[in-house]
């Protein structure tokens, strides 16, 4: 695989800008998108611009992306317009409009497609190519209608950046503090719309979705700051569509698109599973070591306990009067891992702390005294 | 009737105000005038429409009929007069930043567009803060703080807009005895600057201790004034019903 490909051939170099230009985009506003709980919000708008792209064809007769893409957004915009007018007129809620948006708007837009496809004529071919997006047939103009369009949008995040920040956060308390909280919102889910518009070519309206759900899901995971998620945010999306236009392009089978997508749910599955703090291994990992924390500390003092009544903090025990002491499982497991660490040794006549062991076991005893006391406290002063 | 004049003097003025939710009065031709320098609480059964009058008065649900006026204006004129701090279960705490910066939001009223929070607003903020107590939490994980440190992170918050109004929708709901203790401080250091307090309150035991003015609400303003003679027995019978019996014995003790 050779990687100066990207700098020399026309539509592999092409592919890889049109998609990065789209990961940074997709990716920015996908943290506004999770944090404001509107993650479905993308999923209903690109499946909504389907008919608007068949009808633009219908009415102008053209194939030239720009048109196809205003015919999209206009969609776009009137599935918002429905699912806002359907929220505010009738008792049902946000997650059910959207559901009715999609299915209205891509039912007739299927319907609409499947017609215009069976009329034979030539100047449709490729129309098909929206469902699921045809990374190859970008063209260098068409990088640099979206590099347009990105730069226009990342600069409107960047100039209301501390409104959207506290119109995500906290809506009411926004409106109190005098923003035009409506046109915010208007604004920032137009620039949701645009960026669905931009991603069509590349990545499709069935699969767009992800890309405006999964980089921000991903982000949220690796930090608590805002800022560092957004950036985050667009930093994973870049990465997924660098690294599927790449993988698509030097494995001609593979489709760009679903690629593309199948990468940023990858970087989604490695977030899950292993961020820290909120990764599900790294919260595994965390449970167990307390658990055993917990053990070692309980073994320790009722060797510690057993052994001063003899009045030798190094007096042994069998494992059975530990055992009986403790009635809990696991006592040799961790006699053993406390072994290791120096803490207590086999003798003849038992298990016996070493002297590191009896520090150790004060130092849990002073602890859960202090423990004790700390709490007794704060319910007097209560 | 009060005459227009005296209302510039006149923190909030509610006047004939209803409100509704579909065809349901939420609140019924309600009259209210709360005055300068006091601390009220409002009082009511669930349902009475305690929230929804301050969210009326904050421009966040519309009167059906009536109006609203601060110092005599309507609301939008004096925003900046007057500081909200929400319930606490009105926002996702899982939000990616930490205490200091959500009170540092109370500033972007003052901050206008584009220009960002500096370091004035960062020293304001901590200000803020550490009259809640909450100075050591600065830097904390929202997410991290128990209930009653977000509810005083609410309340810097507030502060930080250096209001002469002040609506807080619940602040004592399920917090715990430092916050409880840290936030009548806050209340009664804003009276002592002569500035309103209005607030949603639902432990009546405490009203007469807390506060000075009281409106009893139940859809209608049952009766509004001074704690000493408005917090009546009569009175409260009337906003709550049959279960006052029950609610009295609870106070009494």
């Amino acid at each position: 695989m050779d990687l100066t490909l990207i700098f020399t051939d026309y539509t592999i170099r092409n592919v890889t800008l049109g998609a990065l230009v789209l990961g940074i985009v997709s990716g920015t506003l996908s943290a506004f998108a999770v944090l404001r709980k509107q993650s479905l919000l993308g999923d209903a708008m690109s499946h909504a611009a389907l008919p608007g792209i068949v009808i633009a064809f219908l009415l102008t007769g053209q194939r030239s992306l720009p048109v196809l893409l205003f015919g999209a957004m206009i969609a776009g915009w009137l599935g918002t317009l429905f699912m806002l007018l359907v929220t505010s007129q009738t008792r049902i809620k946000q997650d059910a409009a959207q559901g009715v948006v999609l299915a209205v708007f891509f039912g007739f837009g299927m319907a609409l497609l499947s017609w215009v496809l069976r009329q034979n004529n030539a100047q449709h071919a490729g129309l098909d190519s929206f469902l699921f997006g045809k990374a190859a047939a970008t063209v260098a103009s068409d990088v640099r209608v979206m590099a347009i369009i990105g730069l226009i949008v990342l600069a409107l995040v960047a100039l209301f950046w501390k409104e959207f920040k506290l119109i995500s956060f906290d809506h009411g308390y926004a409106t109190t503090l005098g923003l035009p909280v409506g046109r915010l919102d208007v604004l920032l889910t137009t620039l949701i719309v645009v960026v669905v518009v931009v991603g069509l070519q590349m990545v499709g309206v069935v699969l767009m979705s992800a890309m405006l759900v999964a980089p921000g899901v991903a982000a949220r995971q690796w930090t608590n700051r805002f800022g560092l998620m957004v950036v985050l945010s667009a930093g994973f999306g870049a990465l997924a569509g660098v690294g599927g236009a790449l993988i698509s392009s030097f494995e001609a089978r593979l489709p760009t698109g679903p690629v593309i997508v199948l990468f940023v749910s990858a970087i989604v599955a490695v977030s899950l599973l292993f961020a820290p703090q909120r990764g599900i291994v790294w919260e595994a990992v965390q449970r167990y070591r307390s658990a055993r924390r917990l053990r070692e500390a309980a073994v320790l003092e009722m060797l510690y306990g057993m052994a001063i009544q003899h009045g030798d903090p190094l007096h042994p025990h069998s494992l059975a009067s530990l055992r009986a002491g403790l009635s809990r499982e696991g006592v040799r497991y961790t006699l053993d891992h406390l072994e290791a660490n120096g803490m207590v040794k086999q003798t003849e006549n038992g298990w016996a702390l070493t002297p590191e062991g009896v520090a150790k076991a004060r130092q849990f005893l002073r602890a859960s005294e202090g423990e004790q006391a700390h709490r007794y406290s704060a319910e007097v002063l209560s | 009737m009060i005459k227009d004049k005296d209302l510039t003097q006149t923190p909030i003025a509610v006047e004939d105000l209803t409100v509704a939710y579909r065809d349901e009065p939420v609140l019924w031709d309600v009259d209210v005038t709360v005055p300068e320098g006091t601390l009220m609480a409002i009082v009511g059964p669930n349902g009475a429409g305690k929230s929804t009058l301050i969210k009326t008065i904050l421009g966040l649900m519309k009167p059906s009929a009536g109006r609203v006026l601060v110092y005599g204006k309507p609301y939008p004129q004096q925003r900046h007069l007057v500081a909200y701090v929400p319930q606490r279960g009105s926002v996702d705490w899982d939000f990616p930043t930490n205490a200091l910066d959500v009170v540092i939001m109370g500033r972007y009223g003052h901050l206008g567009w584009i220009r960002r929070p500096g370091s004035s607003d960062r020293a304001l903020a901590l200000e803020s803060l550490r009259k809640v107590g909450m100075e050591a939490f600065a830097e904390r994980q929202i997410s991290q703080l128990s209930g009653g440190q977000q509810q005083r992170v609410f309340l810097a918050r507030a502060l930080v807009q250096n209001a002469q109004i002040y609506l807080m929708d619940e602040p004592f709901q399920g917090v715990d005895a430092t916050t409880e203790k840290a936030i009548i401080d806050v209340l009664r250091t804003l009276k002592s600057e002569g500035r309103t307090v209005v607030v949603v309150h639902h432990d009546l035991e405490t009203v007469p201790e807390y506060f000075d003015h009281v409106l009893l609400l139940n859809v209608r303003a049952i009766a509004s004034g001074e704690v000493s003679t408005t917090f009546t027995p009569e009175n409260l019978r009337l906003a709550y019903g049959g279960r006052m019996d029950l609610l009295l014995d609870g106070a009494r003790r």
